[in-house]
């Protein structure tokens, strides 16, 4: 593959010589005695023990360098019935039962999100498939959540503000969080009862938030709410996003309430290379690395972890195999579709083929995502209290006077209607949100879209595309649209009284109060 | 092919029957007097061909002016290749050249590729004749001692990928390109398209005074941030996103004015002016990795019609870590162009292809950059008066005293000059 750095000589002759197949007397190429059963990469071959020593290391090791899980803590453990999250949640229930020293010290739960109404199953299917995660999830002994997508509609607008939290990842904090730990397990004896992992939450499954009691299931009309939502979604990509960012929300708000201040995700290392290209391709480039990063802190005090991000696909299929590792098949909502349907599709496709042509696309693509920081560009302003997503809640990424393509699109357009002799900054499009395609501009999109309007100008690009194929927002639960107004309505009031307040003059440079700042400091308040 | 690719409106727009309903053909929306002949590709517009022509141009104007690429009493050097990109530019900046106040010489390059480029050359020549616009070309030949891409190709074919001659290409390009222009004495380059109209170049040289390689329009940006995460190349992803570079040390400010323009629509404008072009694939094109990205943002387009642009919003807003950036540029020991290196990209890929060893300055094997003593037979040529050059002296240029490999003549490397004399001459 024309990879920057690969030796050409070596990878020519791979291309000729048929890659040899492990042979009798071929033995496991780390430990030397074993017969290997499985061949992770071109040439090595592994015996049963040292693949599970080197699954379970990479897991480890990906937890452990990052030092972002402090012992004790809640963990919730995001559960979609696939195969990496199935494995995560069994390195857990490994984990957690061996000798204390290599034990992992946080404290487990696990979620699962029913979607079937998003997907279109019948109530039949969703009830077979429930009863059988409940038995799954029975078995692990955590303590389990299930819920419906459904109860996105009775979310409280507040799952949409991040809270504050100061950033405790020093490594200080750490270790002196690890032997204060480590005290307190002497102290109380070697059981230990600040690691209730097993047996202790055997009996009560919580559920959370149902109107129903076990069942659990939610109202009819709740069902027809969402699936009116997601039929009214003109295309599979904005569809895919959406289930996405509500899910996520969903998430979100069971940890806080339960109190559990990490989520883990099973995200496979595959998995994050389609991620990550779907994301440029849907013009979220500014936050690839939250979204595909080892840890996600947008939400402020629920932090996002994956800890399956050094595992190929493959690995995680082959370690479910020989382990026994179970889990449940639900049809998504891109479940045989076909491959040009969506943007996720797409880039699924792409990359899996390309894998099969340059066996060191995913590994590639993962390593120069390792390269991405979590900061604006410089020349972007930003600071703590810039704007953020109403959905997404990364910091918008559209500037007043923008970048080169809302610009170029933009006076593409604008001058389209003007005569060719003029040429200067255009002045903002009618619709007044500075909207990178102006298509809804020229055809007149419904007027009372002034609550349509004041959505979409608090969504950052790439939402703002994907809200395109929404031709009405009103389907959208009700706590995004609230938001949504309050948000506006604390803009305006505070545009409004901000000539009178005294303010710190180190934010000068943010653009989005640039304007307002300038009329007050103009007026002769401030510093 | 040329039809093909225009999403003209008469395919659209039958004459209905009298007896139905009648569907009304859209006016232009700008005049509101023609009948629409098309329909922009990213908005949707209706215009008439004369409409949308000149929203073309009043859009060109606008970046070049607002970006401030070309300033008045610039002499403009501009790349042609002889294919849709490059022939717009051309007919564009020569329709606002007297509202910009800039004067416009024809640069072609030739890389000596057989069959392929003397039609282009000759698509060139009869543009140039047309629009009475000064024509230079520059041939590889010439330049880089005798070192055609039809060489380049026989001596990297024996390595085993035989793509990476494209590599060589992209770089010689620019380095050619820059002698045209200067040649012509010009103070600004323009390129509708650094490459050929095909996926052929599939590397850019990080050391070469272009200091934002990616696209030509926004497809070619497009592609080429996809193809640079594929490749994991995030030195060139550090760099992305700028719409002309300044120019550094003695390489000439470079600028892109069809940047935002979509492919599309840049045939569309061919179309209506009726401006012939050069579009045929280069023969080595099949091989570049670039055709995967190329294959890939076609379908993404078909998915989702803001796709190029969403991914041109994507690379410009990446953030990389301080220690993937390229080190900031130093000068080329032998040439005294921009280099990252000792030795900037273009005298080490032809050190190696002087050498016998083509594989030499690809990938990261940049150790072998630096400018190593030569073999015992050269030693002579290498280490004595700069004045003494194996055969006639075919280089043409003189300005900074940079000398580039003679003729290539013996690839076994035992008369080829390792010379290492810059004299600077100014």
């Amino acid at each position: 593959m024309c990879q920057a750095g690969e030796d050409y000589a070596v990878s020519a002759q791979r291309e000729t010589l048929p890659v040899p197949r492990p042979g009798r007397e071929q033995k496991c190429v780390k430990c030397a005695e074993g017969l290997p059963v499985v061949v992770i990469r071109a040439g090595d071959a592994f015996c049963r023990d040292c693949f599970k020593a080197f699954y379970v290391h990479k897991f480890r090791a990906m937890l452990g360098k990052n030092r972002l899980i402090f012992p004790g803590e809640k963990v919730l453990l995001a559960w979609s019935g696939g195969p990496s999250s199935s494995s995560m949640v069994w390195q857990v229930l490994e984990g957690l039962s061996q000798d204390s020293a290599k034990r992992l010290r946080f404290v487990p739960g696990v979620i699962y999100v029913d979607e079937g109404a998003a997907c279109g199953q019948s109530l039949q299917d969703r009830v077979k498939t429930l009863a059988e995660v409940k038995l799954i999830l029975q078995n692990t002994g955590f303590p389990w959540h299930v819920v419906a997508l459904e109860e996105v509609f009775s979310l409280p607008p507040s799952v949409l503000c991040s809270a504050s939290q100061e950033p405790a990842g020093t490594e200080e904090a750490y270790k002196t969080a690890v032997d204060s730990f480590l005290q307190q397990q002497h102290a109380l004896g070697s059981e230990g009862c600040a690691s209730p992992a097993q047996g202790e939450d055997q009996s009560h499954p919580s559920h959370s938030q149902e109107p129903l009691g076990m069942a659990g299931f939610p109202t009819a009309a709740q069902t027809e709410a969402l699936s009116r939502l997601f039929s009214s979604i003109k295309t599979l990509t904005a569809k895919e996003e959406l289930l996405q960012t509500l899910r996520t929300h969903l998430i979100v708000h069971v940890a806080r309430t339960h109190g559990y201040c990490k989520v883990m995700t099973g995200e496979s290392c595959t998995r994050l290379a389609i991620k990550l290209m779907t994301n440029l391709a849907l013009g979220r480039g500014a936050f690839l690395a939250w979204d595909t990063g080892f840890s996600d802190e947008r939400h402020g005090d629920v932090v996002l972890v994956r800890p399956m991000r050094d595992h190929t696909l493959k690995e995680v299929a082959f370690y479910n195999h020989l382990f026994g590792v179970p889990s449940v098949f639900t049809p998504a909502i891109d479940t045989k579709a076909p491959e040009k349907a969506s943007i996720h599709r797409l880039m699924e496709a792409f990359i899996l083929r390309l894998q099969t042509l340059f066996p060191s696309t995913v590994s590639t693509v993962y390593r120069t995502s390792e390269k991405l920081v979590k900061a604006p560009r410089e020349g972007c302003a930003s600071g703590p209290s810039s704007p953020s997503c109403l959905l997404c809640m990364c910091a918008l990424d559209i500037d007043t006077t923008d970048s080169a393509t809302a610009f170029g699109a933009q006076s593409s357009s604008h001058l389209s209607q003007m005569l060719p002799a003029e040429a200067g900054i255009p002045t903002t499009p009618c619709c007044g949100s500075g909207e990178g395609q102006a298509q809804s501009c020229h055809r007149g999109v419904g007027r009372r879209g002034d609550a349509q309007a004041c959505v979409i100008e608090q969504l950052c690009y790439g939402c703002r595309v994907n809200m395109k194929d929404l031709p009405s927002l009103d389907p959208l639960p009700p706590y995004v649209l609230a938001e949504a107004q309050l948000r506006s309505q604390r803009a305006w009031v505070s545009k409004e009284i901000q000539e009178y307040l005294i303010t710190d003059d180190d934010e000068e440079e943010e653009e989005e109060s640039r304007a307002i700042k300038q009329e007050g400091e103009n007026t002769g308040i401030g510093l | 092919m040329l039809e093909s690719e225009v999403g003209v409106a008469q395919c659209e727009y039958p004459k209905q029957p009298t007896s139905l309903p009648p569907m009304p053909a859209p006016t232009c929306s700008s005049c509101h007097a023609a009948r629409a002949a098309l329909r922009r590709p990213r908005s949707g517009q209706a215009l008439c061909g004369s409409c949308f022509c000149t929203a073309f141009e009043a859009e060109v104007l606008h970046t070049v002016i607002a970006g401030r690429l070309l300033p008045p009493g610039a002499v403009v050097a501009v790349g042609a290749s002889g294919g849709k990109d490059s022939t717009v530019l051309a007919h564009v900046l020569r329709e606002l050249a007297p509202r910009l106040g800039i004067t416009l010489h024809l640069v072609a390059v030739d890389e000596g590729i057989g069959g392929y480029r003397d039609a282009a050359l000759e698509a060139v020549s009869s543009q140039a004749a047309r629009w009475e616009l000064p024509l230079t070309i520059v041939a590889y030949a010439d330049l880089f001692g005798g070192w055609t891409m039809d060489a380049v190709a026989r001596s990297t074919a024996g390595s085993g990928r035989s793509r990476s001659c494209c590599t060589f290409c992209g770089v010689l390009r620019r380095r050619a390109l820059e002698e045209g222009a200067r040649l012509v004495r010009a103070t600004h380059i323009v390129t509708g398209v650094l490459r050929a109209p095909s996926p052929s170049l599939s590397s850019l040289s990080p050391s070469s005074p272009e200091l934002s390689p990616t696209g030509h329009n926004a497809d070619d940006m497009a592609e080429t941030v996809l193809m640079n995460f594929l490749r994991g190349d995030a030195g060139r992803l550090a760099r992305g996103g700028v719409l002309g570079s300044a120019g550094e040390g003695c390489a000439l400010p470079r600028c892109r004015p069809l940047q935002f323009a979509s492919q599309k629509e840049v045939v569309l404008y061919a179309h209506f002016r009726r401006l012939r072009y050069f579009s045929e694939e280069c023969v080595y094109a099949p091989e570049a990795f670039r055709g995967h990205a190329r294959d890939l943002l076609k379908r993404l387009e078909a998915a989702r019609p803001s796709a190029v642009l969403d991914l041109v919003h994507s690379a410009e807003r990446l953030a990389l870590a301080p220690a993937a950036r390229p080190p900031p540029p130093g000068t080329c020991t032998r040439c005294g162009a921009l280099a990252s290196h000792a030795l900037c990209q273009a005298c080490a890929l032809l050190d190696g292809l002087n050498r016998g060893l083509p594989r030499l300055a690809i990938g990261k094997g940049r150790r072998t950059l630096q400018a190593e003593p030569p073999l015992p037979g050269n030693s002579s040529q290498a280490t004595s008066d700069p004045a003494a050059p194996q055969g006639p002296c075919t280089c043409e240029q003189s300005r900074d005293g940079a000398t580039l490999c003679k003729e290539g003549g013996d690839r076994a490397g035992a008369t080829c000059v390792l010379q290492s004399d810059v004299s600077p001459s100014e």
